[in-house]
């Protein structure tokens, strides 16, 4: 917004806070403003007092050193010089081939360019990259889809091919193929440079599955399965690589991060599932091959079920949640069985109870700050259901989520009825069958 | 149990739900009598009532085929043969070195044998272990000690080479190597079989976390680091290697699986913290190296601040928990110092304001399948905290954990005042020095 | 000499950067209308609250006004039209 002023003839300051220096001029360069006016203050400003801003307002920029009001001033009234108006006009490119090299030099290229996740790769080379494109009837340069790493950033953009460089990376086989282009082409990045650390978890249904031997039973969400490891890392590798990056300070800004971030995809329980499969649900063909993606991994609730204080464990997991991000649930067949039992014969019975159910005060659910930083201008505006929502009194019980967040799959071993309640919106879908 | 049994003479038939077939013929395989008498029934037990339970008994035998009551009954009186009487003794040995073959064929060798994690790995030649070996002045043969995947398991047992040679697999480097042999001479495994899908998390202390150039800044619990990634995978893999596998159906048994499984090792923000570090909490010197090894990842719960609501929050994380897990804290040092402006000047306060809001109503604690199978039994025989916990009326709220039990670390980017709650028992604290 | 390899560099394409020049700056702040904008970032308001009342301080000619889009991180063409019409600077935060 701040480019958008200046084009528009106000001079205009940014101010962020410290941590955000890297970042702030990395999106002005990619901007074409090099030379924007950025001021910076300590970090936090979230839960410092009036007193305590009033402070960094008189006190020193962290960056610069000199007082954060002499930068702003000067940024304002200091004329510009040459280099100001010059601008900056440039292509990037990236090579489609890396200098030859030896093995162990590649992969410490790769390494050093904050190209993997730190763990070993195999080494994109010609022969394995022309394998990979097999898995797929499409040309190798065809544009795929663009990806950012955040929704003030540009959008890079990518091939076929760039796909299968990192699908390769990723330790993929060609059969996997299609279901990596699918997850490249939702146009949801696995790698958010989000404060809060999101992931992505993606689930797989319908015949693709199978055929590519892939988990829905003991393990499934963890490292015991080729297909699922391979599948969830090259969609993690190919959305750092093609995106621009996801490096922290510059194009990562999660503060904790996310382990879930190595590799989280997994198949549906489809044959020993009480309920219709999730790309059903969402208006696929059950011979029909897709992918979704769960934008989250924030939380992780668990529990066992249903016993007899199910609904008592449900509503507090429910509400423990972070409210900005809805759930998605994951039931072993055992527990899906067993909410079944009880009558909850469709998966939208439970989602609806789970909705009716999550539940907080007013004054808690408006006490966060994503919710005030993102529903709050919502709810101000008249957008429902947010606006209710801030009509409530502090202590008014709330719903929370519409039922239309809500998602639930089925996976798991059967060898006990556990499920996991996982921050994720549904924020992407994609057919696979397009990228066979 | 059933062994024992055998053994004092007492005929025996041992009982299992049929998805465990396989583990227990391998388990009594490993007890030297593989002709145990076992017989199955369905899965679950867990959640059934007893008129389900009777038609169990009363049907068949999953496994067999044949009547459940005739298998038991029959292997109670049916005489003995030959083959029963012998009982096997035999060595098992595994070799050194692997016969020599093509990279390719040898990678494929690791992923068919289950000896990786489904990513790929570094092969460990000979070169490379022996240049991992330099990482430490401990002699190749020595015994570092024992892992098994379940305390009914036997112990498999494992020397600094054997170690050497998994952390070559998992990308490490050698100055990583003492780090490593710290967490496999812990006796935790990071391979627990589970059905509950336990991970272990690691924490670094000491100066150790530098001279690494380990992590606890942005992305500390995430993809972003060398050491952090290689070290908590090394773990990972040595773990299921050393202990005689980790294979689904047979030494691994968690329904959902755990992404944390694939690597979940950081260092503590020790220069940002305002409290004591871990290692220092438990004893060691700060100048000493040390790594905690949390046994859990069965819940992971988020939150801000602290915050207008905080103590609402944080209650309702507590008492969302799986209350057989006790959580540790890892907050933001934005957090932490938040914390402090509020009069928690040290982490034990912390912790003990959380055992004292940790409640539940009675009726919920006693209704959960770990607490039952695994408290419950305790708090019979008069064991405390237990046995008040059973006393207590069904809607008496009690304290679900005691302050010893939880434990606070300080980790994080700064780029936001966030917190996450994790499952995790502290089952070891050991030292990194005895292993340079 | 060990064997060398080609291996594919494995990032996307990048759109290319137009040059975009900064607008010309005042000469002082004496009697001119700055907007503050409020990006809405958690506590973002108090903190330019604080700016305002800063300004209103110490340069009391500045009329330092609040304004705020009208949802995060996305565009409001109408409310820049207004700063443009209606203002001669404005300082933005905190955050992007």
């Amino acid at each position: 917004m701040a480019a958008a002023l200046e084009l528009d003839g106000v001079p205009t300051v940014a101010v962020h806070t410290h941590v955000f220096a890297r970042l702030a001029r990395a999106t002005a360069l990619a901007n074409g403003m090099p030379r924007m006016r950025q001021s910076f203050v300590p970090q936090p400003v979230v839960d410092r007092t009036p007193d305590q801003l009033r402070g960094y307002i008189e006190g020193a920029d962290p960056i610069s050193k000199r007082p954060f009001v002499q930068e702003v001033i000067e940024g304002l009234t200091k004329p510009l010089d040459q280099e100001d108006l010059q601008g900056l006009s440039f292509e990037r490119t990236t090579p489609r081939l890396l200098e030859p090299d030896s093995s162990e030099n590649l992969h410490r290229l790769f390494f050093e360019n904050h190209w993997t996740d730190f763990l070993p790769v195999v080494l994109p080379t010609e022969e394995r990259v022309e394998r990979m494109l097999k898995g797929t009837k499409l040309p190798a340069d065809k544009v795929v889809g663009r990806l950012r790493p955040a929704v003030f950033r540009e959008f890079w953009e990518f091939t076929v091919e760039k796909v299968a460089v990192n699908a390769v990376m990723a330790g993929a086989r060609p059969e996997y193929f299609p279901v990596i282009l699918a997850l490249a082409a939702s146009g949801v990045t696995a790698r958010s440079s989000s404060t809060n650390s999101f992931a992505t978890i993606s689930v797989v249904n319908g015949p693709i599955r199978n055929e590519i031997g892939m988990n829905s039973g003991i393990g499934v969400m963890g490292p015991y399965n080729h297909a699922n490891a391979a599948i969830g890392r090259a969609y993690s590798l190919l959305s750092q690589n093609l995106q621009g990056g996801s490096v922290p300070g510059e194009t990562y800004m999660g503060s904790l991060g996310n382990w879930y971030a190595y590799s989280a995809a997994f198949a549906e329980a489809e044959e020993r599932s009480p309920w219709e499969p999730l790309h059903v649900q969402k208006g696929f063909k059950p011979n029909e091959s897709a992918v979704c993606v769960f934008f989250g991994g924030w939380y992780t609730h668990a529990g066992y079920g249903p016993r007899a204080t199910w609904q008592e464990k449900m509503r507090r997991c429910l509400s423990a949640v972070e409210q900005y991000s809805p759930p998605l649930l994951v039931l072993d067949p055992i527990a899906a069985c067993g909410f079944a039992e009880l009558g909850f014969d469709k998966k939208q019975k439970l989602i609806d109870w789970c909705a009716e159910n999550a539940r907080l005060p007013a004054r808690e659910y408006w006490d966060n700050q994503w919710i005030q930083y993102l529903n709050r201008p919502r709810a101000v505006a008249g957008v429902e259901p947010y606006a209710s929502r801030l009509r409530a009194k502090p202590d008014d019980i709330i719903q929370i989520f519409e039922p239309e967040e809500i998602n639930i799959v089925v996976a798991g071993g059967e060898t006990q009825g556990a499920w996991k309640m996982i921050s994720g919106a549904l924020r992407g879908m994609a057919s696979v069958d397009a990228w066979r | 149990m059933a062994a024992s049994l055998e053994q004092s003479g007492v005929p025996t038939v041992a009982v299992h739900t049929q998805v465990f077939a396989r583990l227990a013929k391998s388990a009594a395989l490993a007890n030297g009598m593989p002709r145990m008498r076992q017989a199955f029934v369905p899965q679950p037990v867990v959640d059934r009532t007893p008129d389900q339970l009777r038609t169990y008994i009363e049907g068949i035998d999953p496994i067999s085929k044949r009547p459940f009551v005739q298998e038991v009954i029959e292997g109670l009186t049916k005489p003995l043969q030959q083959e029963d009487l012998k009982g096997v003794s035999f060595e098992r040995s595994t070799p050194r070195l692997l016969k020599p073959d093509s990279e390719e064929n040898l990678h494929r060798l690791f992923v068919e044998n289950h000896w990786t994690d489904f990513l790929p790995i570094t092969l460990p030649t000979e070169k490379r272990v022996a240049e991992m070996l330099k990482g430490t002045s401990h002699a190749p043969d020595k015994i570092v000690g024992q892992l098994r995947p379940t305390y009914f398991r036997e112990f498999w047992e494992l020397t600094v080479e054997k170690v050497a040679v998994n952390a070559v697999m998992a990308g490490a480097r050698p100055e990583y190597l003492p780090v490593i042999l710290a967490l496999a001479a812990s006796g935790i495994t990071a391979r627990s079989s589970s059905t509950t899908s336990f991970a272990t998390i690691s924490v670094i202390n000491g100066p150790i976390r530098n001279e690494l150039g380990m992590n606890s800044g942005i992305g500390v619990m995430g993809p972003y680091n060398h050491a952090n990634a290689a070290i908590g995978r090394a773990y990972a893999l040595l773990s299921q290697n050393l202990q005689g596998g980790s294979v689904p159906g047979e030494t691994y048994m968690g329904s959902q699986g755990n992404w944390y499984a694939y690597s979940a090792t950081f260092a503590e923000a020790e220069e940002r913290s305002p409290w004591e570090p871990l290692h220092v909490q438990k004893g060691f010197e700060p100048t000493d190296s040390a790594a905690s090894v949390f046994f859990g990842g069965w819940y992971t719960h988020a939150g801000y601040g602290p915050r207008a609501t905080w103590q609402d929050k944080v209650r309702r994380c507590l008492s969302a928990a799986e209350h057989y897990s006790p959580p540790f804290l890892v907050l933001d040092p934005i957090a932490a110092r938040g914390f402090v402006e509020l009069g928690f000047d040290k982490k034990e306060k912390l912790i003990e304001w959380c055992a004292k809001n940790a409640l539940l109503p009675a009726r919920e604690y006693w209704d959960n399948q770990h607490i039952q199978t695994l408290i419950h039994p305790l708090a019979v025989a008069g064991v405390e905290p237990y046995a008040t916990r059973l006393k207590a009326k069904p809607d008496e709220l009690i304290e679900i954990f005691e302050a010893k039990q939880i434990n606070i670390v300080v980790a994080g980017g700064e780029t936001q005042g966030a917190w996450k709650m994790i499952s995790g028992d502290l089952r070891a604290t050991v030292s990194i020095d005895a292993w340079r | 000499m060990a064997e060398r390899v080609t291996a594919h560099d494995p990032r996307g394409y990048p759109p290319k950067v137009t040059g975009k020049r900064l607008a010309s700056r005042l000469d002082n702040l004496e009697r001119k209308t700055v907007y503050l904008v409020d990006c809405l970032f958690d506590n973002s308001e108090v903190f330019m609250e604080q700016l305002r009342q800063w300004f209103a301080a110490r340069l009391p000619s500045v009329d330092a006004r609040i304004i705020k889009p009208r949802q995060s991180w996305v565009d409001d063409p109408d409310m820049r039209a207004r700063i443009a019409a209606d203002g001669s600077a404005a300082i933005l935060g905190v955050g992007l």
